[in-house]
Protein backbone atom coordinates (compact mmCIF):
# COMPACT_ATOMS: atom_id res chain seq x y z
CA UNK A 1 0.00 0.00 0.00
CA UNK A 2 2.77 2.23 0.60
CA UNK A 3 4.19 1.28 -2.97
CA UNK A 4 1.62 0.98 -5.24
CA UNK A 5 -0.65 4.38 -3.86
CA UNK A 6 -1.21 7.18 -6.29
CA UNK A 7 -1.04 9.80 -3.98
CA UNK A 8 1.75 10.58 -1.66
CA UNK A 9 -0.43 11.82 1.82
CA UNK A 10 -2.17 8.13 1.32
CA UNK A 11 1.48 6.64 1.04
CA UNK A 12 2.27 8.43 4.32
CA UNK A 13 -0.31 7.15 5.91
CA UNK A 14 -0.12 3.40 5.30
CA UNK A 15 3.42 3.93 6.33
CA UNK A 16 1.73 5.07 9.70
CA UNK A 17 -0.23 1.99 9.72
CA UNK A 18 2.82 0.37 9.22
CA UNK A 19 4.89 1.48 11.71
CA UNK A 20 2.26 0.79 14.55
CA UNK A 21 2.05 -2.58 12.90
CA UNK A 22 6.19 -3.06 13.97
CA UNK A 23 5.27 -1.41 16.98
CA UNK A 24 2.62 -4.19 17.99
CA UNK A 25 5.50 -7.07 17.50
CA UNK A 26 7.85 -5.01 19.62
CA UNK A 27 5.26 -4.92 22.56
CA UNK A 28 5.05 -9.10 21.40
CA UNK A 29 8.75 -9.06 22.07
CA UNK A 30 8.19 -7.55 25.14
CA UNK A 31 11.03 -4.46 24.34
CA UNK A 32 8.54 -1.54 25.71
CA UNK A 33 10.97 0.98 25.44
CA UNK A 34 11.98 0.32 21.70
CA UNK A 35 7.60 0.81 21.02
CA UNK A 36 7.36 3.91 22.81
CA UNK A 37 9.86 4.93 21.27
CA UNK A 38 8.72 3.77 17.72
CA UNK A 39 5.39 5.43 18.19
CA UNK A 40 7.16 9.01 19.13
CA UNK A 41 9.68 9.17 16.90
CA UNK A 42 8.71 7.22 14.14
CA UNK A 43 5.03 6.65 13.48
CA UNK A 44 5.08 10.60 15.09
CA UNK A 45 7.69 13.05 14.43
CA UNK A 46 9.16 11.84 11.01
CA UNK A 47 5.67 11.34 9.56
CA UNK A 48 4.26 14.47 10.77
CA UNK A 49 7.47 16.13 9.04
CA UNK A 50 6.69 13.82 6.07
CA UNK A 51 3.71 15.27 5.97
CA UNK A 52 4.18 18.82 6.30
CA UNK A 53 6.98 18.56 3.16
CA UNK A 54 4.20 17.21 0.88
CA UNK A 55 1.63 19.76 1.99
CA UNK A 56 4.06 22.17 1.46
CA UNK A 57 4.59 20.94 -1.85
CA UNK A 58 1.07 20.59 -2.60
CA UNK A 59 1.86 17.40 -4.03
CA UNK A 60 -1.90 15.72 -3.02
CA UNK A 61 -2.86 15.91 -6.76
CA UNK A 62 -1.15 12.60 -8.51
CA UNK A 63 1.72 14.49 -10.78
CA UNK A 64 4.02 11.34 -11.11
CA UNK A 65 4.08 10.96 -15.06
CA UNK A 66 3.63 7.36 -16.09
CA UNK A 67 7.37 5.76 -17.06
CA UNK A 68 9.00 3.04 -18.98
CA UNK A 69 6.11 0.07 -18.32
CA UNK A 70 9.72 -2.31 -18.76
CA UNK A 71 11.73 -0.04 -16.25
CA UNK A 72 8.56 -1.11 -13.52
CA UNK A 73 8.67 -4.58 -14.00
CA UNK A 74 12.37 -4.96 -14.35
CA UNK A 75 12.11 -3.33 -10.69
CA UNK A 76 9.53 -5.53 -9.45
CA UNK A 77 11.50 -8.36 -11.00
CA UNK A 78 14.76 -7.50 -9.15
CA UNK A 79 12.66 -7.24 -5.86
CA UNK A 80 11.05 -10.78 -6.94
CA UNK A 81 14.51 -12.29 -7.21
CA UNK A 82 15.89 -10.98 -3.61
CA UNK A 83 12.52 -12.61 -1.92
CA UNK A 84 13.26 -15.99 -4.28
CA UNK A 85 16.67 -16.12 -3.27
CA UNK A 86 16.35 -14.90 0.33
CA UNK A 87 13.71 -17.20 1.33
CA UNK A 88 15.49 -20.51 -0.64
CA UNK A 89 18.74 -19.45 1.52
CA UNK A 90 16.43 -19.35 4.86
CA UNK A 91 13.98 -21.90 4.14
CA UNK A 92 16.38 -25.57 5.33
CA UNK A 93 18.07 -23.54 8.03
CA UNK A 94 18.12 -25.38 10.76
CA UNK A 95 17.07 -22.58 13.32
CA UNK A 96 13.65 -24.34 13.97
CA UNK A 97 14.50 -24.85 17.41
CA UNK A 98 15.46 -20.97 17.96
CA UNK A 99 12.41 -19.45 20.02
CA UNK A 100 12.44 -15.86 20.27
CA UNK A 101 10.89 -15.49 24.09
CA UNK A 102 7.51 -13.05 23.67
CA UNK A 103 5.94 -11.65 26.90
CA UNK A 104 8.53 -12.60 29.12
CA UNK A 105 12.27 -11.47 29.68
CA UNK A 106 13.01 -7.89 31.19
CA UNK A 107 16.05 -6.87 29.26
CA UNK A 108 13.72 -4.35 26.88
CA UNK A 109 12.38 -2.48 30.06
CA UNK A 110 13.53 1.17 30.28
CA UNK A 111 15.42 0.53 33.33
CA UNK A 112 17.68 -2.24 31.97
CA UNK A 113 18.26 -0.63 28.77
CA UNK A 114 19.08 2.65 30.71
CA UNK A 115 21.73 1.05 32.67
CA UNK A 116 23.41 -0.16 29.57
CA UNK A 117 22.92 2.78 27.82
CA UNK A 118 24.51 5.07 30.36
CA UNK A 119 27.18 2.58 31.40
CA UNK A 120 29.22 1.00 28.73
CA UNK A 121 27.31 2.75 25.54
CA UNK A 122 27.33 6.30 26.96
CA UNK A 123 30.18 7.42 24.42
CA UNK A 124 28.30 6.60 21.73
CA UNK A 125 25.17 8.69 23.41
CA UNK A 126 27.35 11.58 23.56
CA UNK A 127 28.47 10.87 19.97
CA UNK A 128 25.05 10.60 18.89
CA UNK A 129 24.25 13.94 19.86
CA UNK A 130 26.95 15.37 18.10
CA UNK A 131 25.26 13.94 15.12
CA UNK A 132 22.15 15.38 15.59
CA UNK A 133 23.67 18.69 16.36
CA UNK A 134 25.22 18.83 12.87
CA UNK A 135 22.09 17.19 10.89
CA UNK A 136 19.83 20.02 12.49
CA UNK A 137 22.47 22.72 11.30
CA UNK A 138 23.23 21.11 8.00
CA UNK A 139 19.24 20.68 7.61
CA UNK A 140 18.93 24.33 8.30
CA UNK A 141 21.76 25.55 5.76
CA UNK A 142 20.59 23.63 3.16
CA UNK A 143 17.23 24.53 3.78
CA UNK A 144 17.47 28.57 3.98
CA UNK A 145 16.92 30.47 0.34
CA UNK A 146 20.48 31.57 -0.92
CA UNK B 1 7.29 -17.70 18.72
CA UNK B 2 10.24 -19.52 16.08
CA UNK B 3 12.53 -16.77 14.78
CA UNK B 4 12.11 -18.19 11.50
CA UNK B 5 8.66 -16.45 11.20
CA UNK B 6 10.65 -13.04 12.06
CA UNK B 7 13.15 -13.65 9.49
CA UNK B 8 10.24 -14.15 7.10
CA UNK B 9 8.58 -11.12 8.29
CA UNK B 10 11.63 -8.78 7.94
CA UNK B 11 12.19 -10.34 4.07
CA UNK B 12 8.90 -9.38 2.88
CA UNK B 13 8.46 -6.15 4.06
CA UNK B 14 12.40 -5.52 3.21
CA UNK B 15 11.68 -6.60 -0.29
CA UNK B 16 8.64 -4.54 0.03
CA UNK B 17 10.74 -1.49 0.21
CA UNK B 18 13.04 -2.26 -2.35
CA UNK B 19 9.83 -2.91 -4.62
CA UNK B 20 9.09 0.67 -4.12
CA UNK B 21 12.34 2.15 -4.64
CA UNK B 22 13.46 0.62 -7.64
CA UNK B 23 9.55 1.24 -8.91
CA UNK B 24 8.24 4.48 -7.74
CA UNK B 25 10.06 7.62 -9.56
CA UNK B 26 8.78 10.34 -6.70
CA UNK B 27 11.73 11.04 -4.30
CA UNK B 28 9.45 10.97 -0.82
CA UNK B 29 7.93 7.85 -1.79
CA UNK B 30 11.57 6.69 -2.52
CA UNK B 31 12.54 8.03 0.93
CA UNK B 32 9.14 6.30 2.42
CA UNK B 33 10.31 2.94 1.17
CA UNK B 34 13.84 3.79 2.80
CA UNK B 35 12.20 4.29 6.03
CA UNK B 36 10.53 1.24 5.51
CA UNK B 37 13.53 -0.96 5.37
CA UNK B 38 15.19 0.66 7.91
CA UNK B 39 12.04 -0.70 10.05
CA UNK B 40 12.64 -4.30 8.43
CA UNK B 41 15.89 -4.46 9.66
CA UNK B 42 15.33 -3.42 13.22
CA UNK B 43 12.49 -5.92 14.13
CA UNK B 44 14.72 -8.45 13.01
CA UNK B 45 17.33 -6.90 15.30
CA UNK B 46 14.77 -6.78 17.97
CA UNK B 47 13.82 -10.66 17.70
CA UNK B 48 17.11 -11.99 17.16
CA UNK B 49 17.88 -9.93 20.43
CA UNK B 50 15.66 -11.78 22.20
CA UNK B 51 16.32 -14.97 20.90
CA UNK B 52 20.37 -14.65 22.25
CA UNK B 53 18.78 -13.78 25.54
CA UNK B 54 16.87 -16.40 25.88
CA UNK B 55 19.87 -18.58 24.91
CA UNK B 56 22.03 -17.40 27.13
CA UNK B 57 19.74 -16.45 29.58
CA UNK B 58 21.13 -18.88 32.47
CA UNK B 59 24.84 -17.23 32.40
CA UNK B 60 24.47 -13.58 31.61
CA UNK B 61 21.19 -12.12 32.47
CA UNK B 62 21.39 -9.31 30.06
CA UNK B 63 22.71 -10.87 27.00
CA UNK B 64 20.31 -9.05 24.05
CA UNK B 65 20.68 -5.46 25.76
CA UNK B 66 23.56 -4.45 23.06
CA UNK B 67 21.15 -5.32 20.32
CA UNK B 68 18.24 -3.23 21.53
CA UNK B 69 20.41 -0.48 21.95
CA UNK B 70 22.01 -0.72 18.33
CA UNK B 71 17.85 -0.36 16.95
CA UNK B 72 17.75 2.56 19.60
CA UNK B 73 20.92 3.81 17.80
CA UNK B 74 19.87 3.11 14.35
CA UNK B 75 16.30 5.06 15.17
CA UNK B 76 18.35 8.20 15.76
CA UNK B 77 20.37 7.91 12.77
CA UNK B 78 17.50 7.50 10.79
CA UNK B 79 15.97 10.55 12.29
CA UNK B 80 18.77 12.49 11.71
CA UNK B 81 18.99 11.08 8.14
CA UNK B 82 15.22 11.85 7.48
CA UNK B 83 15.78 15.68 8.34
CA UNK B 84 18.62 16.23 5.97
CA UNK B 85 17.52 14.34 3.15
CA UNK B 86 14.39 16.20 3.63
CA UNK B 87 15.84 19.83 3.21
CA UNK B 88 17.25 18.05 0.43
CA UNK B 89 14.30 17.02 -1.23
CA UNK B 90 12.72 20.88 -0.36
CA UNK B 91 15.46 22.88 -1.94
CA UNK B 92 15.57 20.42 -5.12
CA UNK B 93 11.91 20.81 -5.43
CA UNK B 94 12.49 24.67 -5.61
CA UNK B 95 15.27 24.41 -7.67
CA UNK B 96 13.46 21.98 -10.59
CA UNK B 97 9.59 22.05 -9.46
CA UNK B 98 9.24 18.79 -9.17
CA UNK B 99 10.32 15.82 -6.71
CA UNK B 100 10.94 13.32 -9.80
CA UNK B 101 14.27 11.79 -9.36
CA UNK B 102 14.25 11.17 -13.87
CA UNK B 103 15.21 14.83 -13.88
CA UNK B 104 18.14 14.58 -11.51
CA UNK B 105 19.71 13.11 -14.34
CA UNK B 106 22.13 16.02 -15.07
CA UNK B 107 25.37 14.76 -13.32
CA UNK B 108 25.13 12.41 -16.53
CA UNK B 109 25.84 15.17 -19.26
Amino acid sequence: MVVVSKNPVYSVLWLIFTFFCISGHYILLNAQFLFIVNIIVYAGAIMVLFLFVIMLMNLNKSSEPQKNRWLRMAGVLAAGCLLLVLVAALKNIDIKKQVAETNTGDIGLIQNLGKALFNEFVIPFEISSILFLSAMVGAVVVGKKE
Amino acid sequence: MPINYYIFLSIALFVIGMAGVLTRRNAIIIFMCIELMLNAVNLLMVAFSKMHHLAKATTDATAGTDGQLFVFFIMVVAAAEVSVGLAIIVMMYRNIHSVDVNFLNRLKH
